[in-house]
């Protein structure tokens, strides 16, 4: 589904990421993890051309990313994406948020969009907030109208950046639990997260990056046995520990 | 004071002082609007150009700001009036078939729109560039192409958050375009020395014309803060409530 080759990209003289290569199949749950600086955030972002790539190819469902003639709009309506800081268009109800991209992208009627995207928004179980703005609601709330705006999409793929570091503890879990039973109906999906447990319940195969590198691409089971890598191994020592 | 001048006949016209500069104020109202619209849509587009990722639209348009916004107001008027007719035939063909009061209006609309329009493409930029770059990935990731971002995503919030300078834009325009007078507009000021130095009543005249200033000016600030309101997205810190 996706397949990243040889990625290199630079800012100026300085390398952030260093000849990645990795894929996600169809149904699989891979989690990227790493000290912050490691890349994985600008990783993940050059998949839906939301950051571009000097060296190396991406394909997405057979079609390249890096390719000037390719329709990036169409390419990145077909992947779902979750940021850090959820991104909702504050001047937008609930419901807007849901269906301006099924709308302006897909060519579904709003009645249509509605339909789906309240069943999206139902899903995530803020069905009773549909009427009301992003600002009233709370981060972890946010976090899951985000989701269900990608959901909305029918998405592919889903895209995940850090979906629960600018969360408060308490709020932590709601969106986690929203994300496994993603996973658990065979969405493939790639995750930026430091949510061990979450990797540990549902991924199919962990990547460890440090500076720009991917040190590790292993199952989940040979990552958290045994990494392979030293760096690795201090990470997750240091993240274990609590 | 004698209120009783302004319902005196002017001595060559028809009407009475009052009826001229109602007249003055039909000007100044109707060039302001009508700049307004010129300079909001232009210093809409210049500042969306000035926050692409393509180096030759923001160059153009940072140049565009600082021609327009380093040069005196009253120059720009005459080199509107007097110079680029010269310059350009085609324009020179079009004024001398325009009366002399519609060509210092055009010339007042094109110089005072332009003007305000560079500063209106500051705020614009700087609207949108106070907003989080995660927005307009947020755009680009739901598939929405980069006019339908900046349509629906980036200038939706950015206008709410410049709504404040936008209100000063709007009060300076009004009382810039005191500054038409110098190519002979008929508009308030114009026609308040006229009346000043027709009937040495400058006090009176003066007095009229400050408060007649006033009134627009605050109005244009109340219908500002209405739209402000108006708009306010609940929730949301930066847009008040």
């Amino acid at each position: 589904m996706i397949e990243i080759k040889n990625v290199s990209k630079w800012y100026g003289s300085f390398q952030v990421l260093n000849h990645c290569s990795t894929h996600v199949r169809k149904g699989e749950v891979v989690v990227v993890c790493g000290p912050s600086g490691s890349g994985k955030s600008t990783l993940i972002k050059t998949v839906n051309a939301l950051e571009p790539f000097q060296k190396g190819e991406i394909t997405v469902d057979g079609i390249s990313v890096g390719d000037s003639k390719t329709d990036l709009p169409k390419l990145r309506a077909k992947i779902g994406m979750v940021f850090q800081n959820f991104e909702l268009f504050p001047h937008m109800k609930i419901t807007e948020n849901l269906t301006i991209g099924q709308i302006k992208v897909l060519g579904r009627s709003p009645d249509e969009a509605r339909e789906r995207g309240l069943k999206m928004l139902d899903r995530v179980g803020l069905i009773d907030q549909m009427d009301k703005y992003p600002g009233q609601l709370s981060g972890g709330q946010q976090q899951r109208v985000a989701i269900a705006r990608a959901l909305s999409m029918d998405p592919i793929a889903m895209l995940f950046d850090e979906p629960t570091s600018a969360l408060d503890p308490e709020m932590i879990n709601e969106v986690l639990d929203v994300m496994v039973e993603l996973a658990q109906e065979g969405m493939t999906m790639m995750c930026v997260t430091h949510e061990m447990g979450f990797a540990r319940k549902v991924a199919h195969r962990v990547i460890f990056m440090d500076q720009g590198s991917i040190v590790e691409d292993a199952t989940k089971d040979d990552f958290f046995g045994k990494p392979r890598s030293e760096r690795a191994q201090q990470f997750l020592s240091k993240i274990l520990h609590h | 004071m004698n209120l009783g001048i302004f319902i005196e006949q002017v001595p060559d016209g028809d009407g009475a002082w009052w009826e001229m500069l109602a007249s003055g104020l039909g000007w100044t109202l109707g060039t302001a609007f009508f700049a307004w619209i010129m300079a909001f849509t232009l210093g809409s587009i210049v500042g969306v150009a000035r926050t692409t990722d393509k180096p030759s639209l923001v160059r153009a348009g940072n140049a565009y700001v600082e021609l327009f916004r380093n040069i005196p107001l009253i120059v720009q008027f005459f080199v509107w009036y007097f110079v680029v007719p010269g310059l350009v035939p085609a324009v020179k063909a079009w004024v001398v078939s325009l009366d002399p009061t519609e060509h210092q209006f055009v010339t007042s609309i094109v110089c005072l729109g332009l003007f305000t329009s560079a500063r209106i493409a500051e705020q614009v930029r700087a609207g949108i560039q106070s907003l989080s770059h995660g927005q307009r990935d947020a755009g680009y990731a739901i598939g929405l192409t980069r006019p339908q971002t900046y349509r629906h995503v980036l200038l939706p919030m950015a206008y709410r958050i410049i709504i404040p300078p936008l209100t000063s834009e709007v009060m300076n325009l009004i009382k810039n375009t005191a500054v038409a007078y110098s190519i002979g507009l008929v508009e308030l000021f114009f026609r308040t020395r006229e009346m000043a130095e027709m009937t040495f009543r400058y006090f009176e005249a003066f007095a009229a014309a400050t408060l007649i200033y006033m009134v627009i000016a605050m109005s244009a600030n109340r219908v500002m803060a209405l739209i402000e309101r108006r708009v306010a997205v609940p929730g949301y810190i930066a847009g008040g409530k």
